[in-house]
């Protein structure tokens, strides 16, 4: 089924789960067509594993179209590969070159456990955002759309932020693994909104307590999370979540209501 | 069987009002007694899951991925339409019904078309409650543009990514409820078949999707939002996991499928390139607002396209045929996506494609951006044509893109009736799942309207019908049939593992997409389709025989997980095809060639085939019984379709 002409030599992570020790394994793509995407080279070197009985290279991944957030290769020691503002699933074999060497990893941090191979456990990122990231409304209960007007320039920062896709490039790219533009994405994007007022001091508090219990390292103003985010989200968002954390921390009331905790 | 559609009587306009005051309710304090499961945490699942909870149930939600944001309609990107009539351009409920009972080309039911224009003005509502970033005009007020197969705007967006601001809307409503313990969430847990007793549903069996653990889980409820099968086409714009197996499953144990023939193939997508291509990416309908859709005039300038001699902006205005715009000039570039897609096929066919392949048309912005400017351009699509740039290596600013059809969306479904429930008592189906309100043609931007329709504003109310009609005992999970169901599923497994032949699971899935878009794409015949059945009952053989499966249950075994759904989709295939051979006319995205107007169009018959097709499963390898439910026109006066 190979179309094109370029061969390529992987060196791979594999790793059967969590508790068994990983090491690279090297492998051939060959007849690689530069019009496949990453994630199609693999699906080939993958399919020729199949044939020969081997277990295929475990990697995640679903919509293929930059969106979804599934796929998390650490290529050539950049989250989702060389290009900036995209996702692996959109990195196409025309950006290397035939003969290339190329080490793919998973995501690298303690709060990211390995699954198999390539394919890391996120779940840390969904524990975050259960922790605060809403607003508190029922369905239903709700007044027209067109009475909350938002200036157009908050709306469309709001939007930029909540364009992130929870991939987890930041933290991978972050020494300290530190997963504070991803959490500051959402402290921002609702921050930002009439909609988050209510519960703006008590959001960022809990998300930020729930994300240090994750694990996560701190900032320390490097910028690699911004560089390598597929999403192009700002460092700026940090700053605001701080701003906001710290004028919890000193003028605010702890957490309250639902972000306190159950029932 | 007499399928009862349930559908209240009255006027259009009060049905779903007086439906609402006849349906029982649980009261409050009995609301905890009872267990629901939600199966698929998309905009359906996961504003269903949200919402029950908040209404007081114990929900238990259940999604493949390895969280329940990445559900596939995180990639919807267009719009949701609603009828605010915000732009005071003759928008209303009634108009909004009308277009997509036209859309869908007169096979879907007025009564549940009529509540979905009702409820799509609250859909907005709440999304924006939730912090949904909808783009805005400089008043502050919410924007709109325009969609196919309609002469309003009224399609709410976010620029290129609607579908995952709604989801990461309903998203943080299901997380505020996992907070609070009223959900447990289960990710990476693929539902492997239903649990019956005495008929009704009463619970599921799961795989561990880490460990491979085969679990049941026990319910008063069952509630499928688990999207549609269009990857039984290999190639589609679904993600890679998007599967029919829960909602097949489901079927096999007597749920009706409904009209699986009608699949969507939308007109606007990146042609493929090669054997290697794993999918297919949608460039949205939104982009046919300032697109124009033209292939060359002659089929010599097409070969000189083909051959690179000529670029595209070297064809003279006269040389191009803007054939949409030619042949509907109404709606022009905006007619819905079947009448689309076909006249793209229809240029492709006559030799005047374009691209290296000749298997593309094109969609040219220089009108646009000599009027709006290439910053107003981008502002509005400026992620489709980063997409397509990234994919193509071709700059859509200053080169029309190339585009074709490809499978897209499934109006068929798992049959259901005015409250959602299967034929099954307990067993729900929502969103794309089901088959109920697009007819035999989704309009765009309706998707995202049906799915959070289902899960916010319809489920609440007629789950509570259900439940205070069977009553809140505890479902016993020690009854046999769910060890029973356990086994049979464990059984399946080892089938599956003793797979060790020569053919990898992907080859075959290829193998039956080739064989579904040749026979039952955007073009059908009698002859093609019982050829293709043939085909594909032999590849189905050919599977169980020499298909490789690796690996064991008990770990991450992504071969053993394609291979379930790809025996799933095998079996679809089968059903899809004998549902396009019984319905012998034509009608929105099924086209059967002998049943065209003398313009081409589709062609209905509506004195045999005004009925919902409903399939009830008899057992392996038998042929599936056809139950019709009628459709009744009370309100709306069928006519042949047009957009000219």
């Amino acid at each position: 089924m190979s179309t094109g002409n370029m061969n390529l030599t992987l060196k791979v992570w594999r790793q059967k789960n969590a508790n068994i020790k990983g090491a690279f394994v090297t492998y051939k793509a060959e007849g690689i067509s530069p019009d496949m995407s990453f994630l199609e080279m693999l699906d080939v070197v993958n399919e020729s594993l199949i044939h020969k009985g081997e277990e295929p290279i475990h990697f995640d991944h679903d919509c293929r179209e930059g969106i979804c957030g599934m796929c998390s290769l650490y290529i050539n020691g950049h989250p989702h590969g060389p290009k900036n503002a995209i996702t692996t699933c959109q990195l196409h074999m025309r950006t290397f070159h035939d003969g290339e060497i190329i080490v793919i990893e998973p995501w690298r941090a303690a709060a990211f456990p390995v699954v198999k191979d390539l394919a890391v456990d996120r779940s840390a990122f969904d524990r975050i955002q259960q922790a605060g990231g809403f607003v508190s409304v029922n369905t239903g209960v709700t007044v027209d759309a067109n009475e909350i007007p938002i200036p157009k320039v908050i709306a469309d920062e709001a939007f930029n932020s909540a364009t992130c896709i929870g991939c987890g490039a930041c933290v991978a790219a972050c020494k300290n693994a530190s997963a504070m533009l991803f959490v500051s994405a959402k402290v921002t994007q609702l921050g930002m909104l009439p909609q988050g007022q209510p519960e703006r001091y008590s959001r960022v508090q809990a998300m930020v307590a729930q994300m240090d219990a994750e694990g996560f390292g701190n900032c320390t103003n490097t910028g690699a999370c911004e560089a390598e985010c597929p999403k192009e989200i700002k460092m700026t968002n940090i700053s605001r979540m701080n701003n906001d954390y710290f004028s919890a921390k000193l003028f605010r009331e702890e957490a309250t209501h639902d972000h306190a905790g159950g029932e | 069987m007499t399928l009862d559609a349930k559908i209240p009587k009255g006027p259009l306009a009060e049905k779903w009002s007086k439906h609402k005051f006849d349906l029982k309710l649980v009261n409050p304090a009995n609301k905890r007694k009872y267990d629901v499961i939600v199966v698929g945490t998309g905009l359906a699942g996961g504003a269903a899951a949200a919402s029950l909870a908040e209404l007081g149930y114990n929900v238990k939600a259940f999604c493949f991925q390895d969280s329940p944001r990445r559900a596939h309609s995180i990639a919807a990107q267009g719009g949701i339409n609603a009828a605010k009539n915000y732009q005071n351009d003759g928008d209303s409920v009634y108009r909004l019904f009308y277009d997509t009972i036209k859309g869908g080309d007169y096979r879907a039911r007025e009564g549940n078309v009529y509540r979905l224009a009702e409820v799509s003005v609250n859909i907005i509502d709440q999304c924006v409650a939730q912090g949904v970033p909808f783009a805005r005009e400089y008043g502050g007020l919410l924007d709109n543009r325009s969609f196919g197969g309609s002469q309003v705007s009224r399609t709410f967006y976010a620029r290129g990514q609607t579908g995952q601001q709604l989801l990461l809307g309903a998203y943080s409503a299901l997380n505020r409820q996992i907070h609070l313990g009223k959900v447990k969430m289960y990710t990476r847990t693929e539902m492997l078949d239903v649990v019956t007793i005495e008929g009704h549903a009463k619970g599921i069996v799961t795989r561990n999707l880490i460990n491979g653990a085969i679990e049941t889980h026990s319910g008063h409820a069952v509630l499928l939002a688990t999207g549609g099968y269009g990857n039984v086409f290999y190639l589609s714009t679904n993600a890679m996991g998007s599967n029919v197996t829960a909602a097949w499953r489901a079927h096999k144990r007597g749920a009706f499928f409904a009209n699986p023939c009608y699949t969507q193939i939308h007109p606007t997508c990146i042609p493929v390139t090669g054997d290697h291509q794993s999918k297919l990416t949608l460039m949205s309908e939104s982009l046919r607002n300032d697109g124009r859709v033209w292939a060359p005039k002659t089929k010599e300038i097409a070969e000189k396209l083909r051959k690179k001699e000529i670029t595209a902006a070297q064809v003279k205005e006269d040389d191009r045929d803007y054939f949409l715009e030619r042949k509907y000039p109404s709606f022009g570039n905006l007619v819905p996506r079947d009448v689309a897609s076909r006249n793209a096929k229809e240029m492709v066919d006559d030799g005047r494609g374009v691209g290296g392949s000749g298997i593309a048309v094109f969609l040219d912005f220089a009108d646009a951006i000599n009027r709006l400017g290439k910053d107003a351009v981008a502002a509005k699509y400026g992620n489709l044509f980063d997409m397509y740039y990234q994919i193509t290596d071709e700059d859509p600013y200053s080169q029309p893109m190339r585009i074709y059809p490809a499978v897209h969306y499934t109006m068929g479904g798992l049959w259901v009736d005015y409250n959602l429930s299967t034929n099954v008592p307990g067993l729900y189906a929502l969103g794309e799942c089901n088959f109920s309100d697009h007819g035999a043609n989704r309009l765009g931007a309706s998707a995202l309207m049906q799915g959070l329709a289902d899960g916010y504003f319809v489920i609440p109310y007629t789950l509570g019908d259900y439940l205070a009609t069977i009553g809140p005992k505890p479902v016993d999970v020690k009854h046999p049939a769910f060890e029973k169901t356990k086994q049979d599923v464990l059984a399946y497994i080892n089938k599956l593992l003793a797979l060790k032949g020569t053919k990898t699971v992907d080859e075959y899935h290829r193998e039956l997409g080739l064989i579904m878009w040749e026979y039952c794409g955007m073009a059908r015949t009698e002859a093609g389709l019982t050829k293709a059945k043939g085909l594909i009952s032999a590849l189905r053989a050919d599977f169980w025989k020499n298909a490789i499966v690796l690996g064991d249950n008990e770990e991450v075994n992504s071969s053993l997980e394609k291979a379930g759904r790809v025996a799933d989709f095998l079996e679809l295939g089968e059903l899809m095809v004998d549902d396009a051979l019984a319905r012998r006319e034509s009608c929105g995205g099924h086209f059967r060639l002998e049943s065209q107007t003398p313009e081409g169009e589709a062609l209905r018959d509506d004195e045999h085939f005004a009925y919902v097709a409903a399939w009830e499963y008899k057992g392996d390898n038998q042929p599936e019984v056809l139950n019709k439910e009628v459709l009744d026109f009370e309100f709306v006066h069928l006519t042949q379709r047009s957009y000219k």
